[in-house]
């Protein structure tokens, strides 16, 4: 199990005990985290599961996808940390994640 | 109505369950007027989810009927594009209208970036009080007891309203933006439907033009303000727009059909939606938090935007079919919408349907609707003054259907309204 926490734009937190192979955006919807609304069901092509990663932890998470890069232009909140959380596969090394979540999503 | 504008077998006349597959052609504006499409969309879904027409009116084309496969085509914008239409139909060579949902990377995003942060969900918290009011004004005036038509009174009225707003359109001359939105998609040629010809079209758009050229050299000469011609006339990627008149006409009526057709038959979907399920209306009755949940399945139940259409850009394959360049290939979403392998009871309208957000009537990949949650806010604000207000919007006639092959909806809608008490 690997432990994330998400940050609500209002600062509200969320810690969420997560089974590593999962996506992020999964770990976020099992656990009843607001803000994340999977509009696609994991399919990178909606945009209604941004998160904006801490900077921190970036590295580790890695860039987006060309494709995905292209669906985060389409949200007016990106930042240069910004990713789909369906595209990031929780894993081992992600243990203590920070994940911001804009005001709205797309 | 309703005769084609061609010889070819007529749709509505066959027995779905016999018709030969091959003759199958869902593209039939009268299909959809008579409500008559499910039935040939079930055969499709089971027996040739990728299909191919080769004789209709729009000319061959590949049917996408299944919802899995239909976001397939959404995400690989490379190999199905939107260019040069997203249309069935071609446009006419000496009138083609240009705009960013029919454009492919990079030029969509530089022309849609302009565009999109006026109904970026952080503008719509200032709205939303502006909205809520007019929407009340609406209902507060509506005849109780008495038949009247909901389209033109609140679902027209109530978009129409919003539209003016976004676009700080002078708010006497608003239908103007309802009968713009109407017309421009409404020829025989380019959705099957009777409305109007293609002479008279152009008549009518170059008003559109006119008018909308005298906003847009008024706003590029002052700062720029937070309305959508302001915007466009401001910003890098759109400032030049003006001087090409196809760009300018297409992008502002890519603006007002997608603001104005797609929330209106929704707005009016519901109401039919309601009626045909009253149990889920009396759980609506019992429990109105249900309504922002309910917003997202009336979209799907209804799917406003029957299709797009991609071009594929090379020879593919898809769903075991061979694709060959330059084809055309139609993502019905108000097939995949009603696929059973991915949406439990499809038919039907469940009111707290869990999931409900998981729906083709936005379309998903890059051209996902850029207005998606002002057409969500519009639907919930709606439905949660009519139930402060009504307790049944009661359906006393027969909904009347367009005649069209890519707006499904409704010109006429009688209702008589009964009180809370």
């Amino acid at each position: 199990m690997t432990q994330i926490l998400f940050i609500e734009h209002d600062g509200s937190e969320h810690a969420v005990e997560a089974e590593n192979g999962l996506s992020l955006m999964q770990a976020a919807v099992n656990n009843g985290v607001p803000g994340i609304d999977a509009d696609c069901g994991g399919e990178c092509s909606c945009a209604t599961c941004h998160i904006i990663v801490a900077e921190e932890w970036y590295d580790k998470v890695g860039e987006p996808s060309t494709s995905e890069g292209s669906m985060l232009e389409l949200t007016p909140e990106r930042a240069p940390t910004s990713r789909l959380a369906c595209q990031i596969e929780i894993r081992g090394e992600l243990d203590g994640l920070v994940a911001r979540l804009p005001e709205f999503q797309m | 109505m309703g005769a084609l504008a061609d010889n070819k077998p007529r749709m509505i006349d066959l027995d779905p369950s016999q018709v030969p597959l091959a003759q199958i052609d869902v593209s039939q504006a009268e299909l959809y007027e008579n409500d008559a499409h499910w039935p040939f969309f079930a055969r499709l879904r089971a027996e040739a989810p990728v299909h191919y027409c080769a004789d209709s009116t729009f000319g061959p084309y590949w049917s996408v009927t299944r919802f899995n496969d239909i976001v397939e085509v959404e995400k690989n914008h490379e190999i199905f594009s939107s260019e040069p239409n997203i249309l069935l139909s071609d446009q006419p060579e000496d009138f083609e209208l240009q705009s960013f949902i029919a454009m492919d990377p990079p030029r969509h995003e530089r022309e849609r970036g302009a565009v999109q942060g006026v109904v970026a969900p952080m503008n719509l918290k200032a709205l939303e009080p502006v909205i809520r009011e007019r929407v009340q004004l609406i209902l507060d005036d509506l005849p109780l007891g008495e038949t009247f038509d909901w389209v033109d009174r609140v679902s027209i009225e109530l978009t129409t309203q919003m539209l003016a707003t976004l676009f700080d359109f002078p708010f006497e001359d608003r239908r103007k933006l309802t009968h713009w939105s109407d017309i421009a998609i409404a020829t025989p040629e380019l959705t099957g439907s009777f409305k109007i010809t293609e002479e008279q079209r152009r008549i009518e758009l170059g008003e559109c033009i006119e008018t909308f050229a005298a906003l847009w050299q008024e706003r590029a000469d002052r700062p720029p303000t937070n309305d959508l011609i302001s915007m466009l006339a401001h910003a890098e990627g759109t400032r030049d727009l003006i001087t090409r008149p196809m760009d300018f006409l297409g992008t502002l009526i890519l603006l007002i059909v997608g603001g104005n057709d797609t929330t209106r038959n929704s707005i009016s979907g519901g109401v039919v939606a309601l009626n045909q399920f009253p149990a889920e209306y009396e759980k609506l009755r019992d429990n109105p938090s249900l309504i922002p949940n309910m917003v997202s399945e009336m979209i799907r139940w209804q799917t406003p935007i029957v299709h797009m259409r991609r071009r594929a850009t090379r020879d593919t394959e898809l769903g075991g079919q061979r694709i060959g360049k330059d084809e055309k290939v139609v993502m019905w979403y108000i097939s995949g919408n009603r696929d059973a392998e991915v949406i439990r009871d499809p038919n039907n309208l469940i009111i707290d349907r869990e999931g409900a957000r998981h729906h083709l009537s936005f379309g998903f990949g890059i051209h996902r609707c850029m207005g998606n949650r002002v057409a969500e806010m519009q639907l919930r604000l709606t439905w949660e003054e009519i139930m402060r207000r009504f307790r049944y919007v009661e359906l006393v006639g027969k909904p009347v259907r367009l005649c069209s092959n890519f707006i499904r909806g409704y010109s006429e809608l009688p209702v008589r309204l009964h009180p809370l008490n």
